[in-house]
């Protein structure tokens, strides 16, 4: 990819145009990988509500496998995962192990 | 037809300000600009103009609020002062780097400490590199002038940058002089329809401001902003150009009095210019070639056209009404940079004078053009800088 020069920015470093943040991956700031356990999942979906980014998937209204590109590992989502008879649907695990 | 009036500076660029009529004005009071804003309060709250007034906690706030304004895509103003201005000084360098075309008149006042209320130019002059345009006004007039002007330079859609209309604080803005005002519309007519460039507002065209950019184009951000700046002095004169057309007051990147044939000249801003004239004219009646310059475009600082202008003059001061501590004046740093291109350049010292509302003399003018005189005739230079009208 040839690199822009200066003569090639818009002034103001303004992006000009919408959602080109999808191209900028972040998953790679990530220290925990929240990982779900499905069978522990009743699809309240709370992870979803709760994601600050966009990295719980949903396919006609039931929650699939997360989007590690952009989940940068909060943890959110397992604080608020209510999961089922006490065992959460999603855990925290330590990335490289 | 212009109206002759009586009024200060600050009344005179309120009344400006008017004229343009622009769509949101960050206010918040600061000695010795207050009077300003409160005065353009008064416009809008009698329906004078159809102005959002965003009445802030803070100058930083102020500068937020019009950077915020400026992006969504209005015509945007504040003013400030000394400190002011100081607390703006993050969100300055944010308004030059989205280049949203904010104005902003600056009534020059010291910097605390010790507090101070007083004329200096340290307020403007230590934001100078903060990629704001800057104007420097001498009297009421001027600063009426420069302002009207300014909103044709800093939202020319090759330039969109912020800027500052300088003029001294106490001295000028709150004496009353004789001045002339120019009829509504013909200001409306000269300023025109504010254009937009990326208005947030567009919704049909989203867009972001603020970024992060990286190693990876921030350099080139960076040039592309000192390039814009480069292109600034043609448009200061194209505008100058059509405001003497409609006003018949003519200005320039600088103006020089009595200059051409002078062998000793003073280089010297706002209203102390005004005081050093009359010093010129009174020394001229002497038979003495004195001669004076005085900067209206500090930034971008036109080097070449300086040093053009004081190449034949033998012996040069700079006279700088703030101070780069343990440095020089800050005025002197750009007329020295300018006049080292030259091959053969006059001698060059720097004095420091009017700190705090300081009074600048005519004694004080007639001084150093003297202490020139000598340096002219072949005498030794005994200080490169000094303060003068200090007490031992």
């Amino acid at each position: 990819m040839k690199q822009k020069g200066w003569k090639d920015l818009p002034p103001g470093s303004v992006i000009l145009e919408g959602g080109s943040a999808a191209r900028f991956k972040t998953g790679s700031w990530r220290a925990f990988r929240p990982v779900w356990i499905e069978e522990n999942c009743i699809q309240c979906l709370f992870c979803w509500i709760y994601c600050p980014d966009m990295a719980v998937k949903v396919k006609d209204g039931k929650r699939t496998e997360f989007d590690y590109d952009f989940c940068k590992g909060c943890g959110i989502c397992a604080l608020e995962c209510p999961g089922k008879k006490g065992k959460k649907a999603i855990e925290m695990v330590e990335e490289g192990k | 037809m212009a109206k002759v009036v009586a009024v200060t500076g600050n009344e005179a660029v309120a009344n400006a300000l008017r004229q343009v009529n622009p769509d949101v004005c960050g206010i918040y009071p600061i000695t010795p600009q207050t009077d300003m804003m409160q005065r353009y309060a008064s416009y809008i709250s009698n329906g004078k103009v159809d102005t959002e007034a965003i009445l802030v906690e803070s100058e930083h706030s102020s500068m937020s609020a019009c950077i915020g304004a400026s992006a969504a895509g209005g015509r945007v103003v504040t003013a400030t002062s000394s400190q002011g201005l100081a607390l703006m000084w993050e969100m300055l360098h944010i308004a030059s780097g989205d280049r949203l075309p904010i104005i902003m008149p600056v009534v020059n006042r010291a910097l605390s400490a010790p507090l101070n209320i007083h004329g200096d130019h340290s307020d403007a002059m230590g934001c100078r590199d903060t990629g704001w345009i800057q104007i420097w006004s001498e009297n009421g007039q001027e600063a009426y002038d420069n302002t009207i002007q300014a909103f044709r330079v800093g939202e020319h859609m090759d330039i969109r940058l912020p800027v500052m209309v300088c003029m001294d604080g106490f001295i000028i803005s709150h004496s009353i002089e004789r001045m002339e005002y120019l009829e509504d519309d013909e200001v409306k007519k000269f300023v025109g329809p504010f254009k937009n460039l990326f208005p947030l507002l567009d919704l049909e065209k989203p867009k972001s401001y603020g970024p992060l950019i990286l190693t990876d184009l921030y350099h080139e951000y960076k040039k592309a902003q000192h390039e814009v700046m480069l292109k600034v002095k043609d448009v200061v004169l194209e505008v100058a150009k059509d405001f003497e057309k409609m006003s018949g007051r003519k200005y320039g990147l600088f103006e020089t009095y009595r200059l051409e044939d002078a062998d000793i000249a003073i280089v010297i801003l706002n209203s102390a210019a005004g005081t050093t004239k009359d010093v010129v004219d009174e020394l001229r009646d002497k038979g003495i070639k004195a001669g004076l310059l005085k900067p209206r475009l500090f930034r971008p600082f036109p080097y070449e056209e300086m040093a053009e202008a004081l190449k034949n003059a033998r012996a040069v001061c700079v006279m700088d009404r703030s101070d780069s501590f343990g440095g020089y004046g800050p005025l002197f740093m750009e007329v020295s940079s300018a006049l080292y291109q030259l091959k053969n350049r006059p001698a060059l010292i720097n004095k420091i004078y009017g700190l705090g509302g300081r009074d600048y003399l005519p004694s004080h003018g007639e001084m150093v053009f003297n202490e020139l005189a000598e340096i002219a005739a072949g005498g030794k230079i005994k200080a490169y800088k000094e303060y003068i009208g200090v007490r031992e």
